[in-house]
């Protein structure tokens, strides 16, 4: 088989990859910025921790496993991307570094300080992360001021920090937080009981309303500030990636209506599942574009890896991701119970 | 300060600090499940309270391995950019096959272990553990095969302004890689086992749980002792493959300046790098070294002067760093077959002397671990790729070198704010001792 096939293979994989680690850590994300606002009191915030506990780690290694693809198949996308956007990453590092340790840590200590701390650490940790991959994905549908010469190999990159924290990329990154906040809510209301699960589904509703106005904005504003609609002028039939986003969306708050809040979590995957899928199908064969030089776009056939390595990355992929897939489902299902107040005082191996 | 250096810097750092962590990941995840397996096929239970007691120091460091791990696996691309560039066709699927092999593993079975004892069966609870102690050994393999790439390129061409990989299969089963798993893995056992035992021995100085902890003792004596000897047999086979294929690290390592047949090795021995001599050369003991690195009397090693001095590692440091980490491994051998000896006695909590060595003994394979690394990093350079790219052609062109100081302080507050309270958690733990009722789970799990 030709080159790019591979290249468009590993191009969806990039997506999903992206996606599902969006879907999965999304709520991780927003049950940590929110756990301040939801929890009343000690128990219940260790409720929270909990419900989220066995599951975190394995969530956030979809990360892990999209820089290790993004390297292993687009090289050149994977160093110009991490260097040209240095200082934001750095900064979503730290924040990645502390939410992990603060969830270990909290409990160690019975001392209310201590604890205060670390919920503090928590929220600013999960907070921090949701906005900057908005703020980094806004800026890469925009795409980014860089030169690239790929036949004398020489590239150039004059951008800031503060050159990304243009109105569009703050748009998407506050669309990321809000996706993320009504996600996490609706997680803990399906994952815990009585007026905690309640606050939480009600959180959900309150919230909805401000998401929908963002993303009618974020689609809107998208139009003069990216050529992500190109691909969709082209292929119309592709329109249907985003009208799943927006039907899911909608679906979401007609579920919270009718009190069916794991319904209106499934959709609210989806959405951010289809979210993402807009933004890549209009990146399309791009993976960061430069805003301003086409030439210089980093797209998935200038910056792959050779034609061996990507076959072998297929086939790694192709028998491992299943397996991964199945066994995470077993995990969820296994602690699919919701999380009590007594589960958490009972057990001394809790967070 | 340029930017290379300073990567330079933030890069040492961040990985050492990883390797604080790591080391004692890959030992006492197998070592617990070891436990956990005891306690299943016996129904004893003090197993199962070994299980936890050290399951839960397992769980305070794996916590701070894990998040230090993101930030290496960012690097590549933040300051390293153009080697990720120019050799990501090789070096990047290993990062990536790491990640969906042993990470999603590791991390998935371990929240099960953690949260799942009163969920699942006693046996189905063993097997989580069993996978994650298996899932950290394969990554480790893997990224060591990667980090090994580096250090013996294998199974490329130069093409398209950049390496290709050409032969996944001799990348696979580069010997570099397997010495260099097998050593390393081995030297993390150790450590495991050395901090079971001076765990062990401060709780027996107080008299603390006798039983309890005169059984840990043992068995990570046998560990220790086992692994010790393992350790010293894959770190010659090192230097037998160091010889060969990186003469300029060879040669640091050794202090060796002249071009000579029939080597011998000097007990005492301090380079003088800007003479580029010994200062001091004592106690010489004939042809050894020429024996050591090419397993004959008479053969030629080429010393540091053949090469420019611009294609030299820095001599003194890892020159000390080799020798130190040696030398550790030697009293490491000693004191665990010590240990085997004294612990099977009677009166084994009466030998305070040897326990209060033991107990101060637990940082000696930590340092042993970080020296080891410095002797393989710094010993490779100038080459990042050794042989193919420099260190200063792989760091990213992008980034200033205010960047670069800016993420370093952040580096070392965060690390050294987060590195503190693991370690102040873990020793107080450590001093907490065992639960004394497992009764909860006993009962929990003996109705599954
Ligand atoms: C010989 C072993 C070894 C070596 C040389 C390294 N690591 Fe490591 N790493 C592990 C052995 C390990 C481990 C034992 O498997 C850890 C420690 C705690 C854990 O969860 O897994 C881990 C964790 C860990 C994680 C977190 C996984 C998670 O979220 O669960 C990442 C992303 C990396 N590592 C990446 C790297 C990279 C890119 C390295 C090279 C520069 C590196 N590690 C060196
Ligand atoms: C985790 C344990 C590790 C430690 C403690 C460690 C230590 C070091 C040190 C001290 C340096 C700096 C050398 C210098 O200053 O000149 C370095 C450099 C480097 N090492 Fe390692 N290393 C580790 C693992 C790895 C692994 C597993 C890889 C590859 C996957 C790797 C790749 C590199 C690279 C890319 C550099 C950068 C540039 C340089 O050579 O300075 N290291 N490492
Ligand atoms: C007993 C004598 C020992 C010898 C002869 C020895 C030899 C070596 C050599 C030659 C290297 C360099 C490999 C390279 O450049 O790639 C090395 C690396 C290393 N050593 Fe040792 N070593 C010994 C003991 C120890 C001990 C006791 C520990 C820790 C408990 C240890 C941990 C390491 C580690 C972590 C590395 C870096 C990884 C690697 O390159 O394998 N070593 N050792």
């Amino acid at each position: 088989m030709d080159i790019s096939v591979f290249q468009i293979i590993w191009f969806v994989l990039w997506g999903v990859l992206w996606a599902v680690y969006f879907m999965l850590d999304g709520f991780v994300l927003g049950t940590g910025f929110l756990a301040g606002f939801l929890a009343k009191n000690d128990t219940e915030k260790r409720v929270l921790i909990n419900s989220i506990g066995p599951v975190w780690d394995g969530n956030e290694v979809w990360l892990v496993t999209a820089g290790g693809a993004t390297f292993a198949a687009f090289p050149t996308t994977y160093a110009l991307m991490f260097s040209n956007l240095y200082s934001a990453l750095i900064l979503l590092l730290f924040s990645l570094i502390v939410r992990g340790v603060s969830f270990e840590f909290r409990g160690k200590i019975d001392s209310i300080t201590w604890k205060k701390s670390w919920d503090r650490a928590i929220i600013v940790s999960s907070f921090l992360p949701a906005l900057l991959f908005g703020v980094a994905f806004g800026n890469i549908f925009k795409g980014i001021p860089m030169r690239n010469d790929f036949a004398a190999i020489n590239f150039s990159y004059d951008g800031s920090l503060i050159g990304l924290l243009n109105p569009y990329g703050l748009l998407t990154g506050v669309l990321f937080v809000l996706l993320f906040a009504v996600h996490g809510s609706l997680y803990a209301a399906i994952k815990t009981t009585g007026d905690l699960s309640k606050r939480g589904a009600d959180l959900a509703d309150k919230l909805w309303i401000p998401l929908l106005v963002v993303a009618v904005a974020f689609l809107g504003y998208t139009y003069p500030a990216t050529k992500l609609y190109d691909n969709f002028f082209k292929a119309p039939v592709l329109l249907i990636v985003p009208v799943i986003a927006v039907v899911s969306l909608l679906l979401v708050k007609v579920f919270i209506h009718k009190g069916s809040c794991h319904k209106a979590f499934l959709f609210s995957c989806l959405t951010i599942v289809f979210v993402v899928f807009t933004g890549v199908t209009g990146l399309f064969p791009n993976l960061i574009p430069s805003n301003i030089d086409p030439a210089s776009n980093l797209t998935i056939f200038n910056s792959s890896s050779s034609l061996m390595t990507l076959q072998i990355m297929t086939v790694v992929a192709a028998i491992f991701v299943p397996i991964v897939i199945c066994y995470k489902i077993w995990v969820y299902r296994l602690f699919r119970a919701r999380v009590t107040n007594e589960d958490v005082l009972g057990d001394s191996e809790a967070y | 300060m340029n930017v290379v250096t300073l990567s330079q810097l933030q890069f040492a750092a961040t990985g050492m600090f990883h390797w604080i962590f790591v080391p004692l990941t890959l030992g006492l995840s197998i070592m617990t499940a070891w436990m956990e397996t005891k306690y299943v096929t016996t129904g004893d239970e003090t197993w199962l309270r070994m299980t936890k007691f050290w399951g839960k120091l397992f769980l305070i460091n794996f916590a701070l391995g894990v998040v230090t791990g993101i930030t290496m696996e960012f690097q590549f691309g933040l300051n390293w950019s153009e080697y990720s560039r120019y050799v990501g066709d090789i070096f990047g699927a290993p990062l990536a096959i790491e990640a969906t092999l042993a990470f999603f593993l590791e991390s998935v079975f371990i929240g099960v272990w953690i949260f799942g004892w009163n969920k699942i069966s006693k046996k189905a609870h063993m097997v989580t553990i069993w996978l994650t102690a298996v899932a950290t050994n394969v990554s480790a393999l893997i990224i060591l095969l990667a980090n090994a790439w580096m250090q013996k390129p294998v199974g490329y061409v130069i093409r398209n302004g950049r390496a290709e990989m050409n032969d996944f299969l001799a990348v696979l089963t580069n010997d570099y890689g397997w010495i260099k798993f097998v050593h390393t893995l081995l030297s993390g056992y150790a450590l495991a086992a050395f901090l079971i035992m001076g765990v062990s021995a401060w709780h027996l100085l107080r008299k603390n749980e006798n039983d309890f902890f005169v059984r840990s003792f043992k068995m990570a004596a046998i560990w220790a002792f086992i692994a010790c000897i393992g350790v010293a047999v894959t770190g010659d086979m090192h230097a037998v493959e160091i010889a060969e294929h990186q003469p300029t690290k060879f040669a640091a390592m050794e202090s060796q300046w002249e071009t000579k047949r029939g080597v011998g090795m000097s007990l005492f021995l301090i380079p003088d790098v800007a003479r580029e001599s010994n200062s001091v050369d004592q106690l010489c003991i004939p042809n050894l070294l020429s024996l050591m690195a090419f397993h004959d009397a008479t053969g030629e090693i080429k010393g540091l002067k053949s090469y420019p001095p611009e294609l030299r590692p820095p001599v003194l440091p890892t020159f000390l760093s080799f020798r130190l980490m040696a030398g550790l491994g030697m009293f490491m051998i000693l004191a665990s077959l010590l240990g085997i000896v004294l612990s099977r006695r009677e009166k084994f909590v009466e030998y305070r002397a040897f326990l209060t060595l033991m107990v101060f003994a637990i940082p000696a394979p930590y340092l042993a671990q970080q020296l080891g690394w410095l002797v393989a990093e710094l010993g490779r350079q100038p080459w990042i790729v050794y042989g193919v790219l420099k260190t200063s052609d792989a760091v990213s062109k992008s980034i200033t070198s205010t960047q670069v100081i800016m993420s370093l302080i952040g580096f070392t507050l965060l690390y050294g704010l987060l590195g503190a309270i693991d370690i102040f958690l873990l020793v107080k733990y450590a001093k907490m001792g065992p639960e004394k009722d497992v009764s909860s789970i006993i009962n929990v799990q003996g109705r599954g």
